[in-house]
């Protein structure tokens, strides 16, 4: 009785948040009309099951009788990930600053950043279809793809860290009658040398896990040797590609981690 | 008096007021240079190394300009008509495998980000436990994991929700985990000093905690999730892919186009409206 009495009074510590919960309503009603579309069932969740318990059956023991081949593809996506990254950043230099608001002109600026975006919206994958598509089969074609994916991530980056760097040195070294060129060199790229090497080391980390990946639509790399193994349901070979793909991506991310923290 | 050592220049300026501007200043230790000389060098090798001995065909490069003008003269102008046919469907079906991965993927991933953070869950196995689950989740890729997971399923939008799921598991755990772990222990101290139970305590102190750092996560992974999802089609796991990968087996340039813009547009949406929603949100 009392109790009624005080919750009219007194402050109340866990008020519901309508506002939330109807949002989360709202989510949670979408996510059950999509999975109706999606024809997502109980059934097929247990037919599944049955058939991973088979999958994951064939994959083990791994088979790593054929390790020449899987050399090989691993060394073609490493030099596709070293090449891809050197080319990307060097591209994304000039288009990073003159992508920077407050270096180029808004009718330079503008165009650059449209670019930019699009290189970041298109996957991948699709990127590496059409140059398969146009170039041919072959690394060639997965290095272009991958360019134009540090171009959109480490241009984008680059250009958000020169818009952040301060004026004042640029003003002074322009004070003095430098050129353009010369503002670049010494008032500009020194404030934003050490953010650069990060991003372009986390890039590199990032194309050494995409380079894997890109071969399924043959440019080139383990990933089609991955596919390849797929389609022929060669299922131990498929979980030795795999178990070796992920010891190079962490032995990278253990790398470039310290390489990062020795910088620092 | 030139001889003199730059350390000594203090006592030699009684002699010699000029000795300090003489002074020569180096900008990194010889040390300093050495590392910067071997990274240098290495990464020259690298490139050099993999010029030298990657499987480039020289004519392929050659004509590379002019197979590409070809290929862009043959997607314009793009068949819009075809949009209506069949790509609108598996736009939406696209999105709906994006949207319905993530929630799968925070299913999965709550228990174990919960597991990972050393805050929460005492028991160093677990922790480690959990980690090891959040990276191998997050080393294999979205593809693979379709493949997996269409060979479990078979072809079809299912697979796609499976591997945007287990996917997004690994870094949203990783996440979670981490702002679990940088929270404010008061709250929870003292709702436990009051005698709530655990399930109280994760509602009333975690929870609200958290909260931003949930709705941050989510909305980033939403986004990349549905870039994700369009290229899941190429292995057969539903969505937009698939319509795209049969357009350009068929040689259909122009609807290639059509496929490209829509997805194109769809990712620039979404991230104006993750952008917008995170604005109002956090």
């Amino acid at each position: 009785m009392s109790d009624t009495a005080l919750r009219g009074t007194a402050r109340r510590a866990f008020a519901p948040d309508w506002g939330m919960r109807i949002f989360g309503l709202l989510i949670l009603a979408y996510l059950v009309y999509a999975a109706t579309q999606l024809d997502l069932g109980l059934g097929r969740f247990v037919t599944g099951l049955g058939e991973g318990a088979r999958f994951l059956a064939r994959m083990v023991p791994p088979n790593f009788a054929r390790w020449e081949l899987l050399l090989e593809g691993m060394i073609e996506s490493i030099q596709i990930a070293v090449l891809a990254t050197v080319f990307g950043i060097l591209f994304s230099l000039p288009l990073g600053l003159l992508a920077a608001r407050n270096i180029a002109p808004w009718w330079v600026s503008g165009p650059v950043r449209a670019f930019i975006a699009v290189c970041r919206s298109l996957h991948y994958v699709i990127v590496a279809i059409l140059f398969v598509k146009a170039i041919g089969f072959g690394a060639l074609a997965g290095i272009c793809a991958l360019v134009i994916a540090s171009i959109g991530f480490v241009a984008k980056l680059f250009a958000e860290a020169v818009e952040e760097i301060s004026m004042k040195q640029v003003e002074a070294v322009r004070s003095t009658g430098a050129s353009t060129m010369a503002v670049l060199l010494y008032a500009v790229l020194p404030q934003v040398a050490s953010r650069f090497v990060g991003f372009s080391l986390y890039q590199l980390d990032s194309n050494l896990r995409n380079s894997t990946l890109v071969g399924i639509v043959g440019a080139g790399g383990i990933g089609g040797t991955l596919f390849a193994a797929f389609k022929r349901f060669d299922y131990d070979f498929v979980s030795a590609i795999l178990i070796a793909i992920i010891a190079l991506i962490l032995l990278a991310e253990i790398v470039s981690g310290r390489i990062r923290a020795s910088m620092r | 008096m030139s001889g003199i050592p730059s350390e000594g220049a203090a006592v030699a300026a009684t002699h010699d007021p000029l000795a300090p501007l003489r002074r020569e200043w180096i900008r990194h230790s010889p040390a300093e240079r050495l590392t910067r000389w071997i990274m240098f060098l290495t990464i020259v090798a690298a490139v050099v190394w993999a010029i030298r001995t990657i499987d480039i065909i020289p004519e392929f490069l050659a004509d590379a300009p002019e197979q590409m003008a070809d290929l862009l003269v043959r997607m314009w102008p793009p068949d819009l008509a075809a949009y209506p046919r069949g790509i609108h469907a598996a736009l939406i079906e696209t999105l709906h495998i994006a949207s319905l991965g993530t929630a799968f993927g925070f299913v999965m991933a709550i228990p174990l980000a919960l597991m990972a953070a050393r805050n929460i869950c005492r028991i160093p196995a677990l922790n480690a436990l959990a980690q090891v689950g959040l990276v191998a989740s997050r080393s294999v890729n979205s593809l693979v994991w379709a493949l997996i997971f269409v060979a479990v399923f078979g072809p079809g939008a299912a697979a796609g929700v499976f591997a945007i799921a287990f996917r997004s598991i690994g870094f949203v755990g990783k996440l979670l985990a981490e702002a679990l772990e940088e929270m404010n222990p008061g709250p929870r101290e003292a709702l436990r000093a009051a005698g709530a139970p655990w399930g109280a305590e994760m509602l009333k102190a975690v929870w609200p905690q958290i909260r931003p750092a949930f709705w941050g996560v989510a909305l980033f992974r939403w986004d990349i999730n549905v870039r994700e999802s369009a290229v899941l089609g190429l292995v057969g796991a539903g969505g937009i892919g698939v319509v795209l990968e049969d357009a350009i087996n068929f040689f259909q340039w122009d609807q290639v186009a059509t496929i490209l813009l829509a997805i194109l547009a769809v990712v620039l949406v979404a991230e104006i409206v993750v952008t917008r929603v995170r604005a109002r949100l956090l």
